[in-house]
């Protein structure tokens, strides 16, 4: 698999009390388990099951993913901002690896 | 189904309709063993499981396409009509789909800094099923929506 590279798009400035949209994309095959390989013999699952949101330190959102989420999985979501921050977003692997981009918006 | 006993013509044709309405019927039941997928029942389990009982069907929009040519990406969004205050809030969002392998799509967990209770993703359907997702608010209240989705390629690859 390539080098997995999470993307969030958010906007950097907003105003106080503003609710926000939030799109995230990470490439990843999110392998479902049900696949089985030329011999037959069933792949293992591999799928991030767990992606969390979280804002100067409090998590506000998270998402439990099944196998039934497609590759590369696509989340939107919202957030009210008050203040000024960083947003930190994380995807957990099932191989234990955990994957984080950070993202500031400035709130005026 | 209406049967003219005068007319000879039009009794011949519904009683070939209906002949045909029963193959198709019978065609249906032999297939669904062979899949070892969820059914309604593993649906309707895991909603008691989270609220307790199956709600009415309504507070949570799902829009879904009606058919999905390609069931390995299908576009998904919802918006539960509650409030969200400090107060009262949607905590939970449960998606589920009744005809994959197994029923569980996703788990959304909501704050009232989401702001709003709504979501999208992008998820896998084995073929033409329904989507149920079920609400559950911080005062325990559950609200639910489902849709049904034709699946032209199912996406749960074999």
């Amino acid at each position: 698999m390539a080098t997995i590279r999470p993307r969030v798009k958010a906007p950097k400035k907003a105003a106080a009390g503003e609710i926000i949209e939030i799109k995230t994309l990470i490439n990843h095959d999110m392998e479902s388990g049900q696949r089985k390989d030329k011999d037959g013999n069933p792949i293992p699952r591999q799928i991030i099951h767990k992606f969390t949101a979280e804002f100067n330190g409090t998590e506000f959102f998270s998402v439990d993913l099944a196998p039934a989420i497609s590759a590369n999985p696509y989340l939107s979501f919202n957030a009210k901002v008050d203040e000024s921050g960083e947003f930190t977003f994380r995807w957990f692997d099932d191989d234990g690896s955990v994957y984080e981009d950070t993202k500031s918006i400035e709130v005026t | 189904m209406q049967v003219n006993i005068e007319d000879g013509g039009i009794r011949r044709r519904s009683v070939l309709f209906s002949l045909g309405g029963g193959a198709a019927v019978v065609a249906g039941l032999t297939v669904i063993p062979g899949l070892a997928n969820a059914d309604e029942a593993a649906v309707t389990e895991a909603i008691k499981g989270m609220v307790g009982d199956v709600p009415d069907e309504s507070g949570v929009a799902l829009d879904l396409p009606e058919i999905a040519e390609n069931g390995n990406t299908v576009p998904l969004s919802f918006t539960v009509d509650a409030p969200m205050g400090e107060d009262l809030y949607v905590k939970d969002v449960m998606v589920m789909a009744d005809g994959n392998p197994s029923p569980d799509v996703a788990v959304f967990h909501f704050t009232p800094m989401s702001g709003v209770a709504a979501g999208s993703t992008r998820m896998r359907l084995a073929g033409t099923q329904n989507v149920v997702a079920v609400a559950r608010l911080s005062d325990g209240t559950a609200l639910m929506g489902s849709k049904q989705v034709k699946v032209t390629i199912g996406g749960c690859g074999g």
